[in-house]
């Protein structure tokens, strides 16, 4: 047995690929990462090719052992947990060698941080379902979103049914990448970065009319600033719409600036459906 | 006027209206149409104004004309206050907006009476029928049905709302009679009782027939008024019970009384809502909806209100020391939910995880029971941690010294030069 460090192209196959890699290879972990992260060079580390068939059979592997397991592994995926990788391949190791009885005992030392980051990610998908702001730009609804997790998967589902005759995109600004969704399809790809265009003047118009809405139903004499801030942290409001300055409830004057580009690049125009490159790592179906 | 102020007027009229919940209707969306309702069990909320209240729906009224005279509501005839309306398609048009933009997750109308509670009503199914057919809207819809109004017309908007409401306000009849001389009990209740059927009947053609149109998918809740009268929390926590069992209730809304009004029958101007109360009266209102508890259990005719110090779990738990400590191995699920701190996720946590563990004092935490509370109320294996100390009598003390930073109210600090000792 080797001890190595491994490195992928942090995609969920590609994960799945460390492991099949580790076992194939017989040699021990004690890192993974991704492209994304900051690269230690004092130690030896090895690339390893994602290859679908290869992950595919882990993943049946997985499964085989442990259908929750193979849900779990996925969802905590997308979390933000400290040394994700190592602590799912860990999970999984153990779950190879002994079996998924200890998957039930929910206070085990390798299981419960991962539950913890799962809630984690769960808490915060559910906020973002009710804080996504769109604000319509020439027939597309725009969004951007500054989540700790990757909730943008699993945002998908949600929108994607909730205006299905839309064509919409959201924008993660973490993870640099962008859900698009028109036409009945739906992709998620890398977006480096993406700058929201001035609105016009109906967008500028329900802007005001939701601020207004919000600052009304308040009752004053019950104002609680701590019970607002523990339900809806700031960390949200900036790309909340009743948050904003001033600036953003006004159209500009020019009709020339309001015209500037409406879409991120990447996007052809509203209402025709993006390209079909390869979609963004781990999407979840 | 213009849309924004009519909004303003509208939404500022609405908005002691407790009721903002988007749960118990999961509809898929449909084909043409805008939206859908299928949501977490819990509902989405999409806001949370300056008060911390959840905002989910566009909560206005149609109109904040009335001619009815409810000392305590803003809007009653007598008050100076301007007065709008909304047309129907202005409504709709800021429904869709707003849901598209992400801002609500569906609309929640009322209004105020104009002209009869019949033609209000029609007023309200016009504007629904408009967003519902012309505008396909498929989200979330909560309507006030009016008291009074006539049958036909209630079953006519359940076809329309996900959700209806009567509000019943004020707990007791003689609190209607000397404030809201227009109302009467037997207005509030009939249309509560009809909703109940027609739902039920509902549910049978469904199982027979299955695209017949649902009637109030997401069933039917109420408002009370807290502290406008002198009714006691036992008082109207029964008449919650009652709701639940007869009417078949969903959610029962509690709203401390803010003072709007002068009035010689009502609290003053300047009295503070009793938001303690109403959080007391919510915490009681759950352990009665998922807990198993009887109003009975919780207050007797000595004690008609709940101690403001402690929440009412623990108040059960001081007065019955004789049912404690309770042991986390073996007890069963119903007994877990009486303990304090215990809440049905660790419950359920803690029926899973010991079926293949032994579980340790230092596990519990991890399974979701607040230890602050639980600690005095369970043993494990039979044991305490040894460096726990506390006697049955100081036991209230130790539980409000482990709530106090969450108490509105500054607890008296007792000094030893107090000049009235």
């Amino acid at each position: 047995m080797q001890e190595m460090i491994y490195l992928y192209d942090g995609s969920f196959d590609g994960f799945l690929c460390c492991i099949f890699e580790s076992y194939s290879k017989k040699e021990v972990l004690t890192a993974i990462y991704s492209d994304e992260d900051f690269l230690p060079l004092l130690y030896e580390m090895r690339t390893v090719q994602t290859a679908p068939a290869h992950a595919a059979r882990v993943y049946r592997g997985i499964r085989k052992h442990s259908p929750y397991a193979a849900q779990l592994i996925r969802r905590a995926f997308l979390c933000c947990m400290e040394q994700r990788e190592m602590q799912l391949y860990r999970l999984v190791v153990r779950l190879f060698r002994e079996g998924p009885a200890f998957l039930s005992n929910q206070t085990d030392p390798m299981v419960h941080p991962i539950l913890e980051a799962v809630r984690y990610l769960s808490a915060e998908l559910e906020k973002y379902r009710g804080f996504v702001r769109f604000s319509e730009m020439g027939g597309v609804l725009g969004a951007e979103i500054t989540p700790r997790n990757r909730v943008l998967p699993l945002l998908r589902p949600h929108f994607c049914s909730r205006y299905q005759n839309e064509s919409l995109f959201i924008f993660d600004r973490t993870h640099h990448e962008a859900l698009f969704y028109a036409a009945g399809k739906a992709q998620i790809r890398p977006l480096e970065s993406f700058q929201m265009a001035p609105p016009d003047q109906t967008e500028a118009n329900f802007r005001l009319l939701w601020k207004r809405f919000y600052d009304t139903i308040g009752i004053q004499a019950r104002e609680n600033p701590k019970l607002r801030m523990s339900h809806m942290p700031k960390r949200y409001w900036a790309d909340m719409t009743e948050f904003q300055g001033p600036e953003w409830f006004k159209a500009p004057d020019t009709p020339a600036d309001a015209a500037a580009p409406s879409a991120p690049d990447g996007r052809s125009a509203p209402g025709i459906p993006p390209r079909s490159e390869p979609s963004a790592p781990e999407s979840i179906p | 006027m213009d849309l924004l102020e009519k909004l303003t007027i509208l939404s500022d009229a609405a908005k002691y209206d407790a009721a903002c919940t988007s749960s118990g209707s999961r509809r898929g969306s449909r084909k043409g149409m805008i939206g859908n309702t299928s949501t977490a069990a819990a509902g989405c909320c999409h806001s949370f104004s300056a008060d911390g209240r959840c905002v989910t729906l566009l909560k206005v009224l149609l109109t904040n004309q009335c001619i009815y005279h409810c000392k305590y509501c803003v809007n009653r005839c007598s008050n100076d206050v301007p007065r709008a309306m909304f047309s129907p398609r202005e409504l709709a048009e800021l429904t869709i907006g707003f849901y598209r933009r992400n801002y609500i997750e569906g609309l929640f109308l009322s209004s105020g009476v104009v002209r009869s509670p019949d033609y209000t009503m029609e007023l309200i199914i016009r504007a629904l029928r408009i967003l519902r057919e012309e505008y396909r809207f498929n989200g979330y819809i909560h309507a006030k049905v009016i008291p009074g109004s006539s049958p036909e017309l209630v079953e006519a908007l359940g076809l329309l709302a996900d959700r209806l409401s009567v509000n019943i306000e004020l707990p007791s009849e003689s609190g209607l009679k000397l404030l809201a001389p227009d109302k009467t009990k037997r207005a509030i209740f009939t249309p509560m009782r009809q909703i109940r059927d027609v739902r039920a009947n509902n549910r049978e053609e469904l199982a027979k027939y299955r695209h017949t149109p649902r009637f109030a998918p997401a069933g039917q809740s109420t408002q009370i008024i807290v502290g406008a009268t002198g009714d006691s929390d036992r008082h109207i926590l029964l008449l919650a019970q009652g709701l639940y069992q007869n009417y078949k209730l969903k959610r029962m809304f509690y709203s401390a009384y803010v003072p709007v009004v002068e009035h010689a029958l009502l609290p003053p101007r300047d009295a503070q809502p009793p938001l303690l109360r109403e959080h007391r009266l919510y915490q009681a209102d759950w352990l009665l909806r998922f807990y198993g508890f009887q109003v009975d259990e919780l207050l007797d005719d000595q004690t008609p209100d709940l101690n403001p110090l402690v929440d009412p779990k623990c108040g059960w738990a001081l007065a019955h020391l004789d049912f404690f400590p309770v042991e986390i191995q073996t007890a069963d699920y119903e007994t877990l939910l009486r303990v304090p701190g215990i809440g049905v996720t660790s419950a359920r946590r803690i029926v899973a995880t010991r079926r293949s563990t032994r579980l340790r004092w230092e596990d519990l935490r991890k399974l979701g029971t607040v230890m602050k509370r639980a600690q005095y109320f369970i043993t494990v294996g039979g044991r305490r941690p040894t460096e726990l100390r506390f006697r049955p009598e100081t036991l209230v003390q130790n539980l409000t010294a482990a709530e106090r930073p969450a108490l509105h109210q500054p607890m008296e600090q007792l000094s030893l030069f107090d000049p009235a000792i």
